[in-house]
């Protein structure tokens, strides 16, 4: 049976994420309603403007349902603004900024700079035989990690791509290139049978 | 790690178009404005110094705004700030990349800096986004290198009339074109005044290489899910919020219209109880139509 992954679609690059799971052969549905919840193998939460989509989690009435999912293990993938969501701990954001606590490290918003900062990059994932080529977009930075939290790839001495079980998150944005191997490791963890237990 | 990276990329510039979509932009002229519009959820701030209402209604020549009123809007935010520029000034463009904002507007409701020539968006490290009225418009914009296009609608009517009509005739030639044969396409490039090759990759896409917003004259949060449902990727309210009754509600209902434009039980909701909106002029009422700048 296909598996099936939701892109939280409230606000970001939701479509280019759809595109990437679309082209790994799963069934895709934006998440915009709690009934959007039903049935999900994993959730994608997508880059985008982190204050933005906390707003909308609360107005959705979506803050509550995907808590109680993740809580009983829904596996999650989150990008740029999406890993800001899952880590334990924001440095310098909003008091009233939501996070899912998915991930025990620190992140800073924005630290790799303004627009004009912005770069796109050649990473050694590990794992993969040739070089992802990685978008940053304003990107947040993974300050400080847990140990038990697996680090995929890093840039400048700092993790850009982590990994906790079938918890991804990237400080860049996979769904900006044609190259889907990073959404293929998301995808192909779904099919194993322990999740992260809280 | 691989040591090579490099910035200004326009796939790099792309990138925060596509952060942007689903999104709401809106016009602020001071902090406290730009802390309304991230505290309601705005995507992005534009800063200037007067709401194209205003202009339109000071008349004079509208420039590039204050650096002072830039800096103090984007200490008030942590989302991106964006400023306009005239079209073609791309000093004024200089001066915008210099002090660090994320998006610049070559934009129309400012008074042009030059009749024949856009600024080349190439030559610059910061993204721009442009008006366009028409595919040809888009696509030339584009082959000057911006990474996002915009309807340019009527900005500071309060009237989505012109938007509509600029969305429908981008996204309406897009559909024509993706029914045209390899032959047919050189005339759409003649008629359109656009690169053959831009021509041939939207035929072959089915959309713009770049996201495609809406902007000029949206006032509600109905606009704005009529935008969305037109096409559109992202909205931008220019005057519509701060020129109404309750900018802070309106602000959110907008937001939420844009993310849920499909579900007409959310609109109906969001739509109640928002105060009196701007009250908007009609396009027989104006004596310059700012959607006709830009060539």
């Amino acid at each position: 049976m296909s598996r099936r992954v939701g892109v939280l679609a409230l606000q970001g690059a939701f479509a280019s994420h759809r595109d990437a799971l679309d082209a790994c052969g799963v069934d895709t549905i934006l998440v915009r309603h709690p009934d959007d919840l039903l049935g999900l193998d994993g959730l994608v939460i997508p880059g985008g403007e982190s204050t933005t989509i906390s707003n909308l989690l609360v107005s959705s009435g979506l803050l509550d349902p995907i808590r109680a999912e993740i809580d009983s293990g829904l596996p999650v993938f989150g990008t740029c603004a999406g890993m800001i969501l899952m880590a334990s701990k924001i440095v310098d954001g909003r008091d009233d900024q939501i996070h899912f606590d998915l991930l025990p490290m620190s992140v800073r918003r924005n630290a790799y700079g303004r627009q004009v900062d912005s770069f796109e990059t050649d990473l050694d994932v590990a794992g993969f035989d040739v070089p992802f080529h990685a978008v940053f977009i304003r990107a947040p930075m993974i300050v400080e990690v847990d140990d038990q939290v697996e680090v995929l790839a890093t840039y400048g001495e700092r993790p850009v791509l982590v990994r906790l079980n079938n918890r991804f998150a990237s400080s860049f944005h996979p769904e900006l290139t044609d190259d889907i191997r990073i959404h293929r490791l998301f995808v192909e963890s779904l099919s194993v049978p322990e999740h992260v237990t809280r | 790690m691989s040591s090579t990276s490099s910035t200004g990329s326009f796939p790099v510039k792309r990138g925060l178009a596509e952060m942007l979509k689903g999104g709401v932009i809106m016009d602020v002229v001071t902090p406290e404005q730009a802390k309304i519009a991230e505290d309601a959820g705005a995507c992005a701030v534009m800063a200037l110094e007067r709401v194209p209402a205003d202009i339109r209604r000071d008349g004079g020549v509208a420039r590039m705004s204050d650096p002072d009123m830039i800096d103090g809007i984007q200490e008030a935010v942590s989302i991106p700030v964006m400023a306009k520029a005239r079209i073609g000034h791309f000093v004024e463009a200089q001066i915008l990349q210099a002090l660090g904002v994320d998006f610049v507007d070559e934009s129309e409701v400012l008074t042009p800096a030059d009749e024949a020539h856009h600024i080349d968006k190439f030559a610059f490290t910061v993204p721009f986004v442009c008006g366009a009225t028409n595919l040809g418009e888009a696509l030339r914009r584009i082959s000057e290198g911006a990474a996002m296009i915009r309807s340019k609608g009527e900005a500071g009517t309060g009237n989505v009339v012109e938007a509509v009509r600029h969305l429908r005739s981008i996204l309406g030639d897009i559909r024509r074109i993706g029914t045209a044969d390899s032959a047919e396409l050189f005339d759409w490039a003649k008629k359109l005044q656009a690169p053959l090759p831009l021509i041939q990759e939207v035929a072959e896409s089915g959309r713009l290489p770049v996201p495609i917003f809406c902007a000029g004259g949206l006032a509600t949060p109905a606009d704005a899910a009529l935008a969305m449902q037109l096409g559109a990727e992202a909205v931008f309210v220019g005057s519509g919020i701060f020129k109404s009754d309750n900018p802070a509600k309106r602000a959110r209902a907008i937001v939420e219209a844009t993310t849920h434009f499909e579900n007409p039980d959310i609109l109906v909701k969001v739509s109640r109880d928002l105060g009196a909106p701007m009250t908007g002029i009609g396009m027989d009422e104006i004596n310059q139509k700012y959607a006709e700048r830009g060539w």
